[in-house]
């Protein structure tokens, strides 16, 4: 009893389009195709930012905006040389280094967003790791659950700032405060959610594992973490702009360079233009790392459908 | 056609070899909590090798809860569930449970749920796949092997799920409704193929529908439950002659009765959860 689909309908459909109906007009290149919806995204991208861009110089040209308090676009973005001698400044303070020594302003720009944008992966690696672990340990575990989760639960209101101080006591400085700042800002709730995403996961799959003789452990692996991979994910890019923000902070109390320590600086020594030009930066990071993770997401939950866009014109 | 239900003594019951044998089984969900919830009340019933036996019953009378005590997914309350004389505790591959909803593995190609059961055993990835494309042509999807759940139809899906339990070649295959959320025509279509491969797996099946068509089509015998909590009303037996023609007077006559045995049974059950609305 196999049903065969057949496809000989389609096929005698397609003969007849190509023999008795006008052949369709020239269909543009299957590359050029794929292409328009990402150059109409990055257009619309452009445009979005240049109405905001052109409004603060409209701003600034009626004489709006003291370009001393609220620079426009093209006097922070204007010099990059003049920006970028503020970053990774480390080295220079050193005894016996000249002042203009040191990598190119480039160079310099591209250290400090290093040095950033590792602490934020840093933390999340070691936030999602942690969390995921004890998020299972919770449900697999009832000891676990009973004496981890009330401190879990009680901690996740609190805000990250309130455990600067721990960090710096614990740590001091250099790069383990900061990135226990971005740990601490993700780790409660993500393990929270891990164990709202294994609450979510159908029990049948699970008890299909099991009728065929999965262990535990066979369980976790091959159920669990694939059936909650995509909620995870979706919370990891959820926080990650979370992470951004609480890495500035630390960084700003002085752990060597990174973005953080030159926007203090930028305050200590009334530079609004470095101030914007840092603030242009982050966002342009904020948004590669999404970007990035969303690319991840694509690839690793090739299961999950695309999401359609949602409700529109409302 | 009606046969009660013979009370068994204990020896017959330890030294028999059926398939599946319940002794005084009961269920109490969430027992010794505020919330406990009596679903199964001393089930007694015997399943044969090879026998096709179907349940029937109101909804939410403890037919699935059964399959579940059946496949050791959960603990008995009272009483005592054993498989081929052995005392069940734990779920085991001997006996496969296929569910109404898709339970195939959205992360998996149709091969890989397929074999899933062989790769919880460390089996090799390309005997595997061998093993798994004689069973998809076995449920005649053989060109879907690569496809993903999601792009199969919901029969296709149950067919595959089905050639899934067949991989650990159980002795005792058991469905919780597997055709309930499928159309008419398609519904049909997977009768017929699971009676197919029923006949040359040799497993007794366990069949909970609540479709009185259903049971008349497939059961050698229909078990019919009161509502909740479930106890066995009476086991009917149908003798009609496969292939079977559900035209016939004796096929129409069977209908009948079933549907006399189980209207009490829904009228009860509607009765209960009025009450139960009323009260929350
Ligand atoms: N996991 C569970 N926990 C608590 N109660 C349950 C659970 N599963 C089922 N029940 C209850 O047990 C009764 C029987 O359910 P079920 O076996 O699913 O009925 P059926 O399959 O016959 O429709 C119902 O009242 C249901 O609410
Ligand atoms: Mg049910």
């Amino acid at each position: 009893m196999t049903i065969v689909v057949s496809s000989s309908d389609t096929r005698s459909l397609a003969k007849g389009t190509a023999s008795g109906l006008r052949p369709p007009a020239p269909r543009r290149s299957a590359r050029m195709r794929a292409l328009a919806p990402i150059l109409s995204r990055i257009g619309w991208a452009m445009a979005s930012i240049g109405l905001f861009a052109g409004l603060w110089e409209l701003l600034w040209l009626v004489g709006l905006a003291d370009p001393k308090l609220l620079p426009p676009p093209h006097v922070f973005l204007g010099n990059f040389a003049d920006q970028a001698k503020f970053f990774n400044t480390a080295t220079r303070w050193q005894i016996g280094v000249a002042a203009n020594a040191g990598p190119s302003p480039f160079q310099a720009v591209m250290i400090t967003v290093g040095a950033t944008g590792g602490r934020v992966i840093a933390g999340l690696i070691i936030a999602s790791v942690l969390a995921i672990t004890l998020g299972v340990l919770v449900r697999y575990f009832a000891l676990v659950e009973k004496l981890v989760l009330p401190t879990v639960t009680l901690l996740s209101p609190v805000s990250p700032i309130a455990w600067l101080p721990v960090a710096i006591f614990v740590f001091g400085i250099g790069n383990a405060p900061a990135i226990f700042m971005v740990v601490v800002a993700l780790f409660f709730h993500m393990v929270l959610s891990t164990i709202t995403q294994i609450d979510g996961v159908n029990r049948n799959l699970i008890n299909v594992a099991r009728t065929m003789g999965a262990t535990k452990w066979q369980i976790y692996k091959r159920v669990i973490v694939p059936a909650i991979l995509p909620g995870l994910l979706m919370v990891l890019r959820l926080n990650m702009f979370g992470a951004w923000m609480v890495v500035l902070i630390a960084e700003s109390t002085g752990v060597g360079f990174g973005l953080g320590q030159v926007i203090t600086m930028a305050r200590n020594t009334f530079n609004p233009s470095l101030v914007f030009f840092t603030i242009a930066l982050i966002g342009l990071l904020g948004f590669l790392s999404d970007w990035l993770l969303r690319l991840v997401q694509k690839r690793l939950l090739y299961w999950v459908p695309q999401a359609t866009g949602g409700l529109r014109g409302l | 056609m009606v046969s009660d239900i013979k009370p068994h003594s204990s020896a017959d019951f330890h030294s028999s070899n059926h398939a599946v044998a319940c002794r005084g089984v009961s269920k109490v969900w969430n027992e010794d909590t505020p919330r406990a919830h009596e679903a199964l009340r001393d089930i007694d019933l015997d399943i044969r090798p090879g026998e096709f036996v179907a349940f029937l019953g109101p909804s939410g009378c403890g037919k699935s809860t059964l399959l579940y005590l059946i496949a050791g997914l959960e603990d008995t309350t009272g009483g005592e569930i054993r498989s081929f004389d052995e005392r069940v505790s734990t779920p085991s591959p001997d006996r496969s449970l296929i569910f109404q909803e898709t339970s195939l593995f959205p992360w998996l190609t149709v091969w890989q749920n397929v074999s899933f059961g062989l790769s919880i055993r460390g089996m090799g990835a390309d005997e595997r796949k061998d093993i798994a494309r004689k069973a998809l042509q076995r449920v005649g999807l053989a060109e879907a092997m690569d496809k993903r759940p999601d792009e199969l139809s919901g029969g296709m899906r149950q067919r595959v799920a089905v050639a899934r339990a067949l991989t650990m070649r159980p002795k005792v295959l058991l469905m919780d409704e597997p055709f309930a959320a499928l159309d008419v025509q398609t519904r049909q279509k997977m009768q017929d193929f699971l009676l197919d491969v029923w006949q040359d797996s040799g497993a007794s099946v366990l069949f909970v529908t609540h479709h009185i068509d259903e049971a008349v089509a497939l059961a050698d015998r229909v078990v019919v439950f009161t509502a909740r909590p479930g106890r066995i009303k009476t086991i009917v037996q149908n003798d009609l002659p496969r292939p079977r023609d559900l035209f016939s007077r004796e096929a129409e006559g069977l209908r009948r009765q079933l549907t006399e045995l189980l209207r009490d049974e829904v009228d009860r059950a509607f009765a209960e959860q009025e009450a139960l609305r009323e009260t929350a």
